[in-house]
């Protein structure tokens, strides 16, 4: 199970917020489908998932799938590692992605592929679903270069 | 034009140490050592410590108001704020805050203070210790960013990116800091030089911040003083006047600095003084070049980069050229930077030793002293929202 993930079991598992924020897009992923919040009045992408919406005040929300498409806005190659799960992962890269259908809306995740290959801003890359089994399943979406 | 503010009406009479220890080494716990440096600082200020009367502190310092003014037997307790923002980014604002208590009449003697003893309670460099990562943090943590380095360094890399920004603009912020260091007994780095070499040989915490680049985690306590300026020449003949100070953010940084709407600022790659610098300088009615001395926190030498470059202080496209240890060491330096080590190589005390060396400046009492300097900005918590800087000067009345 450990080998089918970039990163070890025993970080903090993902879980929507108090208020339930986030927790269509937990659903969605467990179906390999990457959906963004958005408005269903003036239309507008917002990311992370709010109670109201930024641009018109709005309270009709809603997740709309995206083609999980997107370009590298920025990147690290960590090194040091900052949790007793991670001491055999080491490095390990996490790229911002700027998904390209979305507004600008930014989403994190690990660049999969050689941990140590050069990582450039503006390269292309395509979500991946990377499912982790266990009583509280979950699924994380991962990036790949295109 | 401008409001009344706050500009030349309360001063920075005390200054108060305790000794600066590595991480888990202080023999005091971290309610001692906020209680010696608040004792010092009265010391310093000539202030009968029962005179005491406000407290402002941020980061959620867990030294609270009542407990100290309890201990130390004050006689009054008028004033206790604390400034919004988990880490280092509050600390000018705490200062702001204790002259906004004096001035508006809320009280008269207050002490900002900050102590920790990462010994006795948790690491800044280590994950944050979460069973599940809820809402904001569930989109980032399960990826493996966890600590602050990893929260906040891909800021950095979009604004080198954004700007050309070489490896050795950053090296020459470790060097400087370390250099100056070197003369100050009191920094945990005195003794341990760094060199180019070294720097570059040592590993990489997250690209493209080396080990070099990351503040230290320290145990410790820093406080000071604050009176109304008219009293301040009853406890000092050096008075240290507040001239400019702002707290705050750039639009939309996100509900929680490093979460997943942080990652979505419209400006991404800020240290977040764009609007706050401007801010603080009207206040202030200073310009840029009337600067003689910074000290600008130092979580990570990138952010120190770009808080200064949102001051005003370097353009842009000048940073490769600029930022080199030449310009960024006293007494000579162009822009003499952290000239007590910072976080990086006297201690980290959560920036609150950033401040205490620009007074010791601007009283001319520095180990790397700046000849003649009169103004001092200091600078908190860079990369972090809410941000806060202030502006200091020896004098309160005139414009320089
Ligand atoms: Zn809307």
């Amino acid at each position: 199970m450990t080998d089918d993930t970039y990163l070890p079991r025993g970080l903090p598992d993902p879980v929507p917020s108090p208020e339930g924020l986030g927790t269509e897009y937990w659903a969605a992923t467990r179906n390999h489908k990457l959906v963004v919040q958005r408005c269903q009045d003036c239309r507008t992408w917002q990311w992370g998932p709010e109670i109201i919406c930024r641009s018109c005040g709005g309270e009709k929300l809603g997740y709309e799938q995206v083609s999980g498409k997107g370009t590298i806005f920025s990147w690290q190659r960590a090194w040091h590692p900052v949790h007793a799960s991670l001491k055999d992962a080491m490095p390990y890269i996490v790229v911002l992605v700027e998904l390209a259908d979305a507004g600008k809306v930014r989403m994190i995740g690990n660049l999969l592929g050689d941990r140590e290959q050069p990582v450039q801003i503006g390269v292309s890359v395509e979500a991946v679903f990377e499912d982790h089994p266990g009583d509280h399943p979950f699924t994380l979406v991962q990036w790949r270069k295109t | 034009m401008p409001r009344d503010t706050i500009r030349g009406k309360v001063a920075v009479v005390g200054i108060g140490e305790t000794a600066y220890y590595k991480r888990g080494q202080s023999p005091h716990s971290e309610f001692k050592l906020c209680l010696d440096a608040i004792r010092a600082a009265a010391r310093d200020a000539g202030v009968d410590v029962r005179d005491i009367d406000g407290f402002s502190s941020y980061s959620d310092d867990r030294n609270d108001a009542m407990r100290i003014s309890s201990v130390l037997d004050l006689k009054e307790l008028n004033y206790c704020v604390m400034q919004w923002g988990g880490g280092g980014g509050g600390v000018m604002g705490a200062i702001a805050n204790g002259a906004a208590g004096i001035l508006a009449g809320y009280c008269d003697t207050v002490v900002v203070h900050r102590a920790l003893a990462q010994g006795q309670f948790g690491r800044f460099g280590q994950a944050m210790a979460m069973p599940v990562a809820p809402g904001e943090w569930g989109h980032v943590m399960p990826y493996g960013v966890l600590s602050a380095a990893q929260l906040f360094g891909m800021r950095i890399t979009r604004f080198m990116h954004e700007h050309g920004v070489q490896q050795s603009a950053l090296r020459a912020i470790a060097l400087a800091c370390y250099q100056h260091a070197q003369n100050n007994p009191r920094a945990v780095m005195h003794g341990k030089p760094l060199t180019a070499d070294l720097y570059d040989q040592s590993r990489y915490i997250t690209e493209p911040l080396h080990l070099y680049d990351c503040c230290q985690e320290n145990d410790g306590a820093a406080a000071l003083i604050l009176v109304a300026a008219e009293r301040a020449r009853e406890f000092t003949d050096k008075p240290v006047y507040i001239l400019g100070a702002a707290t705050g953010s750039a639009p939309a940084q996100g509900a929680t600095a490093g979460g997943i709407s942080y990652h979505n600022a419209p400006d991404y790659a800020t240290a977040n003084f764009k609007t706050l610098a401007p801010r603080a300088y009207r206040m202030a009615g200073i310009e840029p070049n009337d600067v003689d001395v910074v000290q600008a926190y130092e979580n990570f030498s990138g952010g120190t980069l770009m808080a200064l470059v949102e001051h005003g202080l370097c353009e842009p496209d000048a940073i490769n050229h600029f930022f080199v240890p030449e310009n960024l060491t006293a007494p000579h330096g162009k822009l003499p930077l952290n000239t007590s080590g910072g976080n990086l190589a006297e201690c980290y005390m959560h920036g609150l030793e950033l401040a205490i060396e620009g007074v010791r400046q601007l009283r001319g009492e520095s180990c790397n002293q700046v000849q003649n300097a009169r103004i001092a900005l200091c600078i908190g918590g860079p990369l972090v929202a809410p941000a806060s800087t202030i502006i200091f000067g020896t004098d309160a009345g005139t414009n320089p």
